[in-house]
């Protein structure tokens, strides 16, 4: 479904990407681990089109979709939920997913029922429902964030570290959530320093390194790697 | 203080007041999507102005010639977006802030140069010079006519604003634009709706600026720009509230100096209310009202 080749992306004469291979197959579950630093949220956000690629190419269903733009990949189908929880913070709960599902505008009611379904999958928003999004709490906005993602239908969700700055017991809540997502159909590409997580939840990871990727394998055989350690403290790779 | 000068202060703030949160709306528009204070936003004022010179002596009828001017306007806002700001919008901040200036001499230099550096009178209705008696107070017409159109608008303004998914996108973009494109909505569509309303803001002003001045000259777009940016200033650079706010209270502070000074201090008020503006921005340099949080451009 989505390919990536020999992608490299240039934050001026830094390289923080530096030629990297990925794939994610049809509702297939991803993860791109890695420290910080090592190009992961570069490389989610080139593919979301937020950022241009320097070189490489990017394929969605066999289409090129390299430097497209960051509105017409939503259309093509990929949402993004971005690190930074960047929730509309003066917009309500309500206004916030009505956006999500910009790309649908014109078809309201279609719009009405896939939030009312939302809700269903995230109760705690229905109670927020006409609170503006910058007053809910941090566990509450990722799951805003996540649903706003899902309001535009996307058949791949690309999520930046869902499980920043959360505690526990709500990263295992937000974990949840992907996982009945993912049952849903929709193939996710997962970047996260939560490695624990990430491989429980993943059928194939990538591990990154200093804008390479350093390993990859199903989620057991990266979880099983003695290397695993040692990538993320930077002394290979 | 009789109930007559309590009428006609009021009045007067709410007349003045109206003007300015109008101009000020129509700057803060585009400033809180791009991060930009348009210089070329005067001149759109401008343009408005010479339309409606141009209409003089057609058949038409003056609502008719207002309304043209105003749509005027508003293509102007849109052009300016297009062949202005569209080019240059991948550079810095401040190759547009240059481009902004450049195309504010530009359009004034083409007004002096095609029409006449001299002031020119343009049309309009009997009704602008009637004035009406009200605990005998003589009140104009005309600032009836600017309160009123400044509250339909404000209004229309807040609707379109709260309830529909247009308003809530300029909202979200005002908010966090990269986000907003990644949402799925589009920068160029949103930024140039943007430069739309500044426009039809700009022309609103225009038609009651000049049913104030009755004259049109090249630079009449100098005082709106200045008194928007200082409302903005003041009522918070991010916050379309602010702007409002801002700019009733501006008129305040101008009527207030106005009726208090006597009259040898009268002709230094101007000096007087950016004293007053100074201390406001003492207490609160971000403005009176907060905007959203985040600030990023594209």
């Amino acid at each position: 479904m989505l390919v990536v080749e020999n992608l490299v992306v240039r934050y001026g004469p830094v390289a923080a990407v530096k030629g990297i291979d990925l794939a994610v197959g049809e509702n297939e579950m991803v993860s791109l681990l890695g420290a910080n630093g090592a190009g992961k949220s570069t490389t989610l956000l080139a593919i979301a089109g937020a950022i241009r690629p320097h070189s490489g190419r990017i394929l969605f269903d066999g289409a090129d979709i390299t430097g497209m733009k960051a509105e017409k990949a939503v259309a093509a189908g990929i949402a993004m939920v971005p690190e930074t929880r960047d929730v509309f913070a003066d917009l309500t709960v309500r206004e916030n997913l009505l956006l999500g599902g910009f790309i649908h505008r014109r078809r309201r009611a279609a719009c009405e029922q896939e939030m009312e379904s939302l809700m269903t999958m995230f109760p705690v928003l229905r109670e927020r429902m006409h609170q503006p999004g910058g007053t809910l709490s941090g566990g509450e906005q990722q799951q805003l964030v996540i649903a706003r993602a899902m309001m535009a239908r996307p058949r791949l969700l690309l999520l930046d570290e869902p499980s920043l700055g959360l505690a526990p017991l709500i990263v295992n809540h937000i974990f949840e959530l992907i996982e009945r997502l993912r049952r849903t159909g929709i193939a996710i590409l997962l970047v996260e320093q939560n490695a624990t997580k990430a491989l429980q939840a993943a059928d194939r990871a990538y591990v990154m390194s200093l804008g390479t990727i350093a390993m990859s394998g199903t989620g057991a055989e990266v979880a099983g790697s003695s290397d695993l350690e040692s990538i993320y403290l930077g002394r290979s790779g | 203080m009789d109930v007559g000068t309590i009428l006609q202060f009021t009045l007067d703030v709410l007349n003045l007041g109206s003007l300015y949160a109008l101009m000020a709306l129509g700057l803060v528009v585009i400033y809180g999507i791009l991060k930009l204070v348009n210089f070329a936003y005067g001149e759109l004022v401008m343009v408005a102005g010479y339309t409606l010179y141009l209409l003089n002596g057609s058949p038409l009828p003056w609502l008719i010639m207002a309304l043209v001017a105003v749509c005027m306007a508003v293509i102007g806002g849109i052009t300016t977006d297009l062949v202005a700001f569209r080019p240059v919008r991948a550079n810095s901040l401040t190759a547009m802030l240059i481009t902004s200036f450049a195309f504010s001499t530009l359009l004034q230099n083409a007004a002096l140069l095609f029409i006449s550096p001299r002031a020119r009178n343009v049309p309009l209705p009997e009704i602008f010079t009637q004035s009406v008696t009200m605990l005998g107070v003589i009140i104009p017409v005309r600032n009836l006519i600017t309160i009123a159109s400044a509250f339909i608008l404000l209004g229309a303004f807040t609707l379109v604003m709260k309830r529909t998914v247009l308003g809530m996108a300029l909202r979200a973009a005002a908010s966090n634009f990269t986000m907003a494109r990644m949402v799925g909505i589009p920068a160029n569509f949103i930024i140039t709706v943007a430069f739309a309303i500044s426009g039809l803001f700009a022309g609103v002003v225009a038609m009651l600026w000049l049913g104030r001045i009755g004259a049109v000259v090249p630079g009449i777009g100098l005082e709106p720009l200045l008194v928007a940016f200082i409302a903005c200033v003041i009522g918070g650079m991010r916050s379309l509230v602010g702007a409002v706010v801002g700019g009733y209270l501006l008129a305040l502070i101008d009527v207030s100096f106005n009726y208090a000074l006597p009259p040898d201090l009268l002709s230094f008020r101007d000096a007087f209310t950016f004293t007053m503006v100074i201390v406001i921005l003492l207490l609160r340099p971000s403005g009176l009202i907060k905007g959203p949080d985040t600030g990023k451009r594209t």
